[in-house]
């Protein structure tokens, strides 16, 4: 258990410095294209979920991906150079940032058509079914998703095909501009499950144990036949919606009182607290985690960008 | 030959292919036991054959039906999934649009979707607008999509199994109004390539570019004019994406005249596409205008007399041409 947790405290810690140096990078003129958008904060959501999860269990993201990517084992030289919009990049520059498919570790579908992955999921589940396989999907989306028509209909339908999906909303408060009470009635996403037939829960989502613990609980349900599970995750997305995001509607001493409820200083404090790790070990690990970051940049700085007619290209098969 | 229709047709490619292939299964409204039973469906007696594992009744819900496919396929299973009435398309639009055409493209050709989507569709009816609207040239302007949209029950046969043994998401386009007319086709496995337009009919005077029901207004003009002495070639696309150019092409440089007839309404349909191929590639070869042949811009309205004037006919379509050919 103690392994268990240092992995999620690693991992966790490593999504955090990854996007940080984004962060960094973005305010560079030109350096990387398109329109950032990061999970700050909600790092536990990505790596609890993903620490209960298989291999060959497939992950649907969204588009505040790169740790739910991360934290399935994605390759971050490949991760950044995509980023980068690299040729050496997962999808070969063609998805840009915000919708990276690495089929390498079963994250086959990033969407970020706000609630676009959900009914895909019930699809990955029906295969997953079908082929009788150990294996089950996670659909990663926001509050805002659970407003959208598609986020009924496939929770219906894997509801009544028992189909082995975990939906796990990250309720990060807001859905674009608007807090939660300006966008739903209710105060809990999780008690929708109720309507269609499935567990719904409710977990902390800045303690990665916890997320884990009850990820790894609906997965049992999952294999064992009993159908999906709605996980709503409470957290808070520290940065706006993207990075061009002014977050004039999200009040300072909110955004601070959720920084003291930072998930990566909560697993840290524990497990020096427990004398799992020494501060020396902590800076340890930052140190190798900086190395591991510069070397993404390192590799998606020297790779080439695509030629422009390679545009024309995988469109097809 | 075996006489069937095309609803049978379809019923045997089907089944064919899920006997030939395990991962292929069936999805959709009604498709099990539903509220239009009858042998000529294209479902009718699968899932006694099947079982309700691989032919599945769903809910009401296109974006789930959809995105099922989507998801299915990338895991490697070959779904086809039935929209119930081309107008329901639209229900079920983002999955297809945004991620069955595009997750192909994002993935930077890491993953295939080998899915068919079957859409019921055509006027003729009588039941109005909201289950009769073909919108075909819509999915036809999404790049990675194939459309498929067959005039013969022997075309709907053998397109349907390259379909399914297509790595891509394809589009099928079933007009219902073919569904009740034997015609022969063959018994057996065969397939028919997805982007090769047929000649159905050679003829030197004009190139009359058709598909799906059409086909039978154009062949019916082609009689008519006959007998004047105009000699038609009916040009059946049978697939709109990717479209056989050279076909196109060929048959315009041959004739040197050109009537596009298609069933959906005028504006942005698919016939200016045509026409702009042909202006494009062929224009030296014309010897007259281009002319089509389209319902009007409305929607397809109900009352029989006001639904037969928006199905283009052959008498439209005879004086398109005489209008062209002196």
């Amino acid at each position: 258990m103690e392994q268990k947790k240092l992995m999620l405290y690693q991992n966790m810690l490593f999504i955090r410095r990854f996007e940080e140096k984004i962060t960094e990078l973005c305010k560079i003129e030109g350096k990387l294209p398109g329109m950032l958008i990061l999970c700050t904060g909600q790092e536990a959501v990505a790596a609890g979920v993903c620490g209960a999860l298989e291999k060959d269990d497939v992950i649907i993201s969204n588009h505040r991906s790169h740790g739910h990517l991360l934290a399935k084992g994605a390759d971050p030289n490949a991760l950044m150079a995509e980023i980068f919009g690299k040729v050496t990049g997962c999808n070969k520059g063609k998805s840009g940032t915000l919708h990276i498919a690495v089929p390498e570790v079963n994250a086959l579908c990033t969407t970020t058509v706000v609630g676009g992955g959900i009914p895909i999921a019930v699809g990955t589940a029906f295969a997953q079914q079908y082929k009788k396989s150990e294996a089950v999907t996670v659909c990663f989306f926001g509050d805002g998703s659970a407003d959208e028509g598609s986020f009924h209909e496939s929770l219906n339908m894997a509801a009544l095909w028992d189909l082995p999906v975990i939906f796990v909303c990250e309720n990060n408060v807001y859905s674009g501009a608007q807090r939660m009470e300006e966008h739903t009635k209710v105060k809990d996403i999780a008690l929708r499950a109720q309507g269609y037939g499935m567990p719904g829960v409710i977990v902390d989502g800045n303690d990665a144990e916890a997320v884990l613990k009850v990820t790894a609980e609906a997965r049992q349900r999952c294999l064992a036949g009993e159908g999906p599970t709605l996980i709503e995750c409470k957290t808070y997305r520290w940065r706006g919606h993207g990075e061009l995001d002014q977050q004039v509607y999200q009040p300072k001493d909110e955004i601070a009182m959720w920084m003291e409820r930072c998930p990566i200083k909560k697993i840290e404090n524990e497990l020096l607290a427990e004398g799992v790790i020494s501060r020396e070990d902590v800076t340890a690990l930052e140190d190798s985690i900086a190395i591991f970051v510069e070397d993404a940049v390192r590799f998606a700085e020297e790779s080439p960008l695509p030629a422009p007619e390679e545009a024309l290209e995988d469109v097809y098969v | 030959m075996q006489q069937i229709t095309m609803g049978q047709a379809i019923q045997q490619a089907l089944a064919e292919e899920m006997r030939r292939d395990e991962n292929v299964f069936l999805a959709g409204e009604g498709i099990g036991v539903g509220i239009h039973e009858s042998p000529v469906m294209p479902t009718y007696g699968l899932l006694q054959e099947f079982g309700p594992a691989r032919v599945k009744d769903t809910p009401v819900s296109e974006a789930a039906i959809a995105g099922l496919a989507v998801g299915a396929s990338v895991m490697g299973l070959r779904p086809v999934v039935e929209v119930m009435f081309n107008p329901f398309f639209t229900l079920a639009s983002d999955q297809i649009v945004n991620h069955a055409a595009k997750l192909r493209y994002l993935s930077g050709g890491k993953s295939s979707f080998p899915l068919v989507v079957r859409i019921k569709t055509g006027a003729g009816g009588g039941a109005g607008c909201q289950h009769a609207h073909n919108l075909e040239a819509w999915v036809a302007h999404c790049p990675g999509l194939k459309v498929v949209m067959p005039g013969t029950a022997a075309d709907a046969k053998g397109l349907l199994k390259s379909a399914i043994r297509d790595d891509n998401p394809v589009i099928f386009f079933e007009d219902m109004g073919l569904f009740f007319f034997p015609s022969p086709v063959p018994e057996g496995d065969y397939t028919i390539p997805i982007g090769v337009a047929d000649i159905k009919k050679p003829g030197r005077d004009v190139t009359v570019v058709t598909w799906s029901k059409m086909l039978g207004v154009a062949f019916k003009a082609a009689a008519a004019l006959g007998q004047e002495g105009i000699d038609v070639e009916i040009l059946d696309l049978r697939t709109l994406l990717p479209l056989d150019k050279e076909a196109v092409i060929k048959s315009v440089q041959k004739t040197g005249r050109l009537v596009i007839l298609h069933e959906a309404t005028r504006t942005g349909g698919y016939g200016g596409e045509i026409a702009a191929l042909a202006a494009e590639e062929a224009f030296s070869y014309l010897k007259a205008p281009i002319k089509r042949v389209t319902a009007p811009d409305i929607p397809v309205p109900s009352s029989p007399p006001l639904e037969r004037f928006y199905i283009p006919n052959e008498n439209q379509l005879i004086e398109a041409v005489k209008s062209i050919v002196i």
